[in-house]
């Protein structure tokens, strides 16, 4: 039976924020008498993650999502809650469970800047104590596998932008570990090089069963990759489950538009019942129930004389949109 | 006791952070030319004759104000102004999930940098010594190794002290603003506007209680061949490194449940 790697309890955690009023009597003010709230930021949550599973966090910006992230991998304190991953508490942050994940943040670099990406490597293999043969090894499966054999020896200021998150990617990974954390890894990166980073996650996940939490507004990563997604809404879990049941919660229907021989099919098959979304002369949009789908385009099949038939599914981006535009959108 | 692979961990740092610092050589000149105020000191001692008060010859004044620039070239720190930079932009996250204090990172950079500081410095000397060359002296092999040591026991003491300040990062955003404040004291007593025995008597009782006399003015004394007490100066330098270093540690552990990976 494959177990939970990470448990999560309860979870809470608050922020003190201070507050200002504009214009210099604002400024004036918050100088002598700072005004500061408590704000809680992720509310009472809970959920377990099984070993090798790869779990979406979908959101809108300032949902929690990466803050989650941060408290799982040791980032920032908990206030309230228990975190146990992969058998520790992540905030002592132990050598055992640092050498254990790894955290990605898309718009972050850990890689020395004006230093060829390989020196970052090598002192990161260091840090995790790989011996040099270990570490060169390992250079070399990632970059094959990153395709990035020639960009290793480049200083990072003159990389491009997928060529450093590709090599940032090489550097979180060179420990090997068995919990990601990928907050937003292909923010930036063009359709290509988000394809590839997606094909690497994937390979990567199978080869080591390794488990990856993942954050992203690039639907495209979370539909690729995840069965599971967690919707995070306000700092609370509105969703956590299968991927393609929330899609099908959210988008209970499909639309096909039939084109008809003439006009008069049309006019036919509008007044047989379905429900119409338009109708142009000899071609209808008509809306059906994701539950009598078949069986509903069997009789449409069956009794009309059809040219030709589009089924088209609401695109994921605008239906997980539905979550991110509308903060309390109730699932 | 440094464990192994700490070691390892942190030559290899070292290495890393000097292929770095030679991308900034041009600079790392720049930087060490900066440090010539102990030349400008030396140049009002010598011109009011300030020397005679505190019963110390020319020579032996301008001796002490060279090795006040070595001293200074090998005990500069920046850590504060790094730290507080990396952690308001949100580059400390990922350095404190890696098996490895974040410190250690800025320790090595400090290394680096003063490796290669270090020939720059040397031609400065040599400079120094052409236009006085009366104040030419060869320091013996053990004072050489003892002072060597006792200036990188002063770079300790600043190191951890501004890593302290450092660490209230966790609490305020500008906590650079605390080092300014400690920047006076450091310039006044240290040793490097001033030998410390130029203080009256009572001041200097107390001055030799702060951990400012050891950043300049011990190391430089021991270097130049004035008279010091070098088994009292090395040992309240190991002193003030031991406490330093457990209120870093306190204070460290406290930071890290109030950080909130800002800008991250």
């Amino acid at each position: 039976m494959v177990q939970n790697i990470i448990d999560v309890r309860n979870l809470s955690k608050s922020f003190d924020i201070s507050s200002k009023e504009p214009d210099l009597k604002g400024t004036i003010k918050h100088f002598f008498r700072r005004k500061t709230k408590s704000l809680k930021v992720i509310k009472d949550i809970s959920f377990k993650i099984k070993e090798g599973e790869i779990v979406g966090f979908l959101g809108a910006n300032g949902a929690g999502k990466t803050t989650i992230l941060k408290m799982l991998c040791g980032l920032i304190y908990p206030s309230e809650g228990s975190i146990i991953v992969s058998g520790h508490l992540p905030f002592r942050r132990k050598e055992n469970f640092l050498k254990n994940i790894t955290l990605i943040m898309g718009q972050k670099q850990q890689l020395i800047w004006d230093l060829p990406p390989i020196e970052s490597f090598y002192l990161n293999a260091s840090i995790y104590e790989l011996d040099k043969f270990e570490a060169k090894r390992r250079i070399k499966k990632l970059s094959d596998m990153l395709e990035i054999d020639d960009e290793l020896f480049i200083p990072v200021r003159k990389l491009s932008l997928g060529q450093r998150m590709k090599s940032e990617l090489l550097a979180a990974l060179i420990h090997e570990p068995n919990i990601l954390f990928l907050d937003e890894p292909t923010l930036g990166l063009d359709i290509n090089a988000q394809r590839n980073l997606r094909k690497f996650l994937k390979k990567y996940n199978k080869e080591t069963n390794a488990t990856i939490c993942l954050t992203s507004h690039y639907m495209k990563d979370i539909t690729s990759l995840c069965k599971r997604v967690i919707c995070v809404q306000n700092g609370s879990i509105s969703y956590d489950g299968k991927l393609d049941l929330l899609l099908k919660r959210l988008s209970p229907v499909k639309e096909i538009l039939i084109v008809c021989h003439s006009e008069k099919d049309a006019t036919k098959l509008e007044s047989s019942g379905y429900s119409v979304k338009n109708k142009t002369k000899n071609e209808i949009t008509i809306i059906i129930e994701n539950h009598h789908f078949t069986s509903s385009l069997k009789t449409i099949l069956n009794n009309f004389d059809i040219k030709d038939l589009y089924i088209n599914e609401p695109p994921v981006d605008e239906i997980i949109g539905k979550i991110l535009v509308k903060k309390d959108y109730d699932i | 006791m440094i464990s192994n692979s700490l070691n390892r961990k942190i030559f290899t740092l070292l290495k890393v952070q000097y292929s770095n610092m030679l991308e900034y050589r041009v600079e790392i000149a720049l930087w060490a030319i900066s440090g010539i105020i102990p030349f400008f000191m030396l140049n009002i001692w010598t011109n009011n004759n300030l020397n005679e008060s505190i019963n110390i010859s020319d020579i032996m004044l301008s001796r002490y104000f060279l090795c006040a620039f070595f001293v200074r070239q090998f005990s500069v720190v920046w850590v504060v102004f790094s730290f507080e930079e990396d952690s308001l932009l949100g580059r400390v996250s990922p350095y404190l999930i890696q098996p490895l204090n974040p410190f250690f990172r800025y320790f090595a950079q400090h290394i680096a940098e003063q490796i290669t500081r270090f020939p720059f410095a040397l031609i400065i000397a040599f400079f120094f010594f052409i236009f006085n060359p009366e104040s030419i002296w060869i320091p013996n092999l053990s004072i050489l190794f003892l002072s060597t040591i006792s200036t990188f026991l002063s770079f300790l003491i600043q190191f951890l002290i501004q890593s302290i300040v450092a660490c209230f990062c966790f609490w305020t955003e500008k906590a650079s603003s605390i080092e300014r404040l400690l920047f006076i004291p450091t310039l006044f007593l240290s040793g490097l506007l001033a030998p410390v025995a130029s203080f009256p008597e009572y001041v200097k009782s107390w001055i030799y209680l702060t951990p400012f006399p050891y950043l300049i003015d011990f190391p430089a004394n021991l270097l130049s061949g004035n008279k010091t007490n070098v088994f009292g100066g090395l040992s309240m330098q190991i002193l003030w490194i031991v406490f330093l270093f457990l209120v870093f540690r306190k204070i460290w552990s406290a930071g890290t449940k109030k950080y909130t990976a800002m800008g991250s």
